[in-house]
């Protein structure tokens, strides 16, 4: 297992005093980290009363705490590396704590010669540069998060970047892990993800914090590319410390006859706003969108998404499942927009809110923008409690209320899970959404 | 349907006719303290309008046009440019007779029958800015129900009227309510005694007869304990070559056991700003249900609202949009729940044609503690033209445990089979197209009373013509 050697650390800076100057990156690079920058600076912080933020709590958002850089000593080092624990088979599989790759498994030689890349980003864009800068954050943040997008794009100092030429699948799922470590630490993951014709991979991105109570900022994005009929499947299993606040900004662009699919499952943070652009731009690409929350104690879940359907023939898929307890809020802004002239859309949105206290709050905008016809589109949103009745069922079979609710809420958010249809995955999923039950009840 | 047709606009000649203005006072163009004076002068009121007046004045001037999310159209208006103030006069008539004869002329080419206004409980209608008929039928006004304008309203029934006046929708609502409070004029006050049940819905018809005049008109309406009162508001206006400005301010008030039922068909001319404020309070045992048909106008913002109370209210938003060329129908419901066992239902159903577009914007609300509260919202939009255009905006929130809301929305197009069904019985594909739209509202429709399901479905017939071919 090659390691990785230890990084320049850089001195420890505020996250709001701008990019690093120390990195090793190419000229071009650096230049837009400070364009980057400047708009960020320039571009004004959210407040609720931008649609984009209705019912955010934007006070959250306060990042004068939050450093960059710092050292990684051996103890912690090892402590992640023994706890970077996610599927038991890989195709290849990447550790970065604080922004540093810290282990690296690469793919297998034969995937290799078949042209398929894997490496760190800040190689990728001296050694594929064309490819980088071609797909590199091209897809504009519209969700709301556009000067959060710019900081990430100045601070961003490592990430992956994968290839996957023309053909190639591979079968097992690639692993990438991100950690957070220390008191105010920041990170800025980065998956910039390219499929080319009739390629077809899995990649599971974990968001972890070595110290569960420590706080800390992670804004990440990622760019998710699926070429002509190419099979893309992103998974990301999100378990930030209590006290994290997190953006994270992924877009999607679905080729023609392409199929992505997304499930992103948020158990931690303290804040955790996560956008999702799913773009479809050839006929007959279709895209998947599932998430789940399972929020509790004061935590706040905020997901934005929009289906963009661009062309014709193309259909989408939303199903966002949350479950609250405690005084838990999650907020769902959706939008699916049929552009003029994407005729014969099929799209669909679906939220469900499961609350499971009285101090639990839910908000749902489904939204609909339709400026084609032939088109079939529609969305739902709910908001309920635990049925009464299945509760008495579980409870008539001498199972105990706790675990009876638990096995409820289980079984309303496994719906989604199954959508994947791949068994290690879900196993790992459920695994940690009990680790979370058993944590708390 | 595939094929990119253009959406012809409707015979709008039977609406489109002015008779010579003669108004007696006019505010001239443009707001400013000087024209809030002008307007208390003349209606002669009562210091605390006045006041109340000026408030809602600092306040439209303060807020800024709420365009991060509603339409960039509305910066269209010019609101220096149009006039708030007009009134031809004549003070509210009694009876049929003494109605100047242009006046009975427009209700004549409006198509109001003579045996239905003698039908009619009572006709209060809107010349302009000042009720200039007002007629209650004999019966109405034993069984002690007021129903008279809002200036007289307020000039005459002051105890009942200042105690409801603008607490449902304060000034600073919204940019649009601020402007009413500022230079309302027009409008019903209407009161039903406890217990007493009305029997025919009572009636009123608003036109806008001055290029560019704004109407303001502001309509209160408290129900008692256990009484029963229907409203029904209808609206066509000729046709003008600038912009005009219409943004009325309805309260609606129902007291313990209440039941009050609002019906609006709405079909201002396509060059009108409708931007209205309408909201309800329900309290205990109450039922407020609003139904509101737009066909008409350039933009609609429009979103009646109900707030439940007191425990087991109910309210209820039943509404029809149909956006034809140039139009842009931006309408919805709001259900605020404050109470126990309070139930909401909000049923959208809009039809967009040519370039059209049809927006649904919802709020419902559902805070903590409240147990069994209950919303249903069900929103189908249908499209008739590759160019048309519908949007849905719904915002849910739902605190604790004890309660549950449903949302669903769909877009759909006429089935293709269905057509061909119906033209191989012989029937034109227009009339296809129309049959199959009326069936899409009908089930909405025929909960409307007689006369107005009859005249919606003929207004939807004749925005059909054309569409398609």
């Amino acid at each position: 297992m090659p390691s990785v050697a230890h990084d320049e650390t850089t001195a420890i800076g505020s996250v709001l005093s701008g990019p690093v100057e120390s990195r090793d990156f190419p000229e071009w690079f650096r230049e837009q980290q400070w364009d980057a920058w400047k708009q960020f600076a320039s571009l004004p912080s959210p407040t609720r009363k931008d649609q984009a933020w209705r019912f955010a709590n934007v006070g959250l958002l306060n990042l004068t705490p939050f450093k960059v850089g710092g050292t990684l000593p051996d103890m912690q080092r090892n402590a992640i590396l023994e706890q970077s624990r996610g599927l038991d088979k890989v195709a290849a599989r990447l550790i970065f704590a604080g922004d540093q790759l810290i282990e690296r498994d690469v793919v297998s030689d034969q995937l290799k010669k078949r042209g398929v890349i894997f490496q760190p980003l800040e190689r990728a864009m001296v050694e594929h540069r064309e490819l980088f800068q071609k797909y590199f954050m091209s897809q504009p943040a519209t969700l709301g998060s556009a000067k959060f997008a710019a900081l990430h794009q100045a601070l961003v100092s490592s990430g992956t970047f994968l290839y996957v030429p023309r053909g190639v699948e591979i079968e097992l799922p690639i692993e990438i892990f991100h950690w957070l470590n220390g008191e105010n630490a920041s990170v800025f993951p980065h998956l910039l993800l390219v499929t080319d014709e009739l390629a077809k991979v899995t990649v599971i991105e974990h968001f972890r914090s070595l110290d569960p109570q420590a706080s800390g900022f992670a804004c990440g994005v990622n760019d998710l590319i699926a070429g002509p009929g190419a099979k893309v499947t992103y998974i990301c299993a999100q378990n930030w410390g209590t006290n994290v606040v997190a953006l994270q900004m992924n877009s999607t662009i679905v080729d023609h006859d392409a199929s992505a699919m997304s499930l992103n499952l948020h158990l931690g943070g303290k804040y955790s706003r996560f956008e999702s652009l799913s773009r479809l731009i050839g006929e007959g690409g279709r895209s998947d969108l599932l998430a789940i929350s399972v929020a509790n104690g004061a935590q706040e879940f905020d997901a934005r998404t929009l289906q963009d359907h661009v062309s014709p023939h193309t259909a989408s898929d939303l199903l966002y499942k949350n479950a609250l307890d405690h005084r838990a809020r999650c907020t769902f802004g959706g939008l699916i927009r049929v552009e003029p002239h994407a005729h014969f859309t099929d799209a669909y949105q679906k939220v469900r809110n499961l609350l499971l206290s009285d101090d639990s709050e839910a908000n749902s905008m489904p939204g609909l923008e339709i400026l084609a016809d032939n088109v079939r589109c529609t969305h739902g949103a709910t908001s309920g409690q635990i049925d009464k009745d299945e509760l008495f069922y579980l409870r008539t079979r001498g199972i105990p209320v706790p675990v009876a609710q638990r096995l409820i809420v289980t079984g309303f958010l496994n719906e989604v899970i199954q959508r994947l249809d791949h068994a290690a995955i879900a196993d790992h999923l459920n695994r940690l959404i009990d680790e979370k039950f058993a944590k708390e009840y | 349907m595939k094929t990119e047709t253009k959406a012809v606009d409707i015979n709008r000649s039977i609406g489109d006719f002015a008779y010579p203005e003669v108004h007696v006072r006019d505010a001239g163009a443009g707001l400013s303290e000087k024209t809030i004076h002008y307007i208390s002068d003349v209606k002669e009121d009562p210091d605390w309008v006045r006041e109340f007046r000026l408030r809602g004045l600092k306040t439209f001037l303060e807020k800024p046009l709420p365009t991060h999310w509603a339409s960039k159209d509305l910066e269209a208006i010019d609101f220096d440019k149009i006039r708030y103030y007009l009134s031809p006069g004549t003070t509210a008539k009694r009876s049929w007779d003494e109605v100047p004869e242009d006046i009975k002329r427009t209700f004549e080419r409006l198509g109001i029958p003579e045996q239905e206004r003698k039908f009619l409980a009572g006709v209060e209608a809107q010349f302009d800015s000042e009720a200039v008929y007002s007629n209650i039928k004999k019966a109405v006004g034993e069984q002690g129900v007021i129903f008279v304008g809002s200036t007289e309203g307020l000039k005459n029934h002051p105890e009942i009227f200042r105690k409801w006046f603008g607490k449902v929708i304060p000034i600073g609502d919204n940019k649009f309510s601020a402007l009413n409070s500022a230079v309302f004029s027009g409008g019903s006050f209407i009161y039903v005694p406890p217990g007493v049940k009305v029997k025919h819905p009572l009636q009123a018809y608003f036109r806008i007869n001055a290029e560019n005049f704004g109407q303001f008109e502001r309509t209160l309406i408290i129900a008692d304990e256990g009484s029963e009162v229907t409203y029904m508001e209808g609206c066509t206006a000729p046709k003008f070559n600038t912009t005009t400005l219409h943004s009325a301010v309805v309260e609606l008030i129902a007291l313990k056991g209440a039941k009050i039922q609002y019906i609006t068909v709405q079909n201002w001319s396509s060059n009108v700003f409708n931007l209205v404020t309408k909201r309800g309070l329900a309290h205990e045992d109450a039922e407020i249900k609003w139904i509101d048909c737009n066909i008409g106008s350039r933009l609609t913002m429009k979103y009646p609202g109900v707030i439940m109370k007191g425990r087991k209210a109910r309210g209820e938003v039943l509404s029809i949009a149909l956006a034809n060329d140039g139009q842009h129908q931006d309408t919805g419901a709001k259900m605020i729940h404050a109470a126990d066992e309070t139930t909401s239902n909000i049923i959208s159903k809009s039809i967009s044609i040519g370039k059209g577009r049809a927006t649904y914007r919802g709020l419902v609300h559902v805070p903590k503690h409240l147990k069994n509260c209950k919303n249903n919202t069900e929103c189908d939009a249908l499209l008739i033209n590759s160019t048309s255009r519908t949007d849905t905006y719904p915002a849910i929130t739902v605190r604790g445990t004890g309660n549950a809301v449903q949302h669903e929305a769909s877009v759909s197009q006429v089935s293709a089979e269905q057509i061909f069904y119906m033209q191989q019985r012989g029937l034109t594909k227009a009339q296809a197209m129309s049959l199959s739209v009326n069936g899409f509202v009908n089930d909405l429709v025929r909960q409307f009373p007689m006369e107005y399901s009859v005249e919606l479905k003929r207004l939807i017939e004749l925005e059909m013509e054309g569409s398609v071919g």
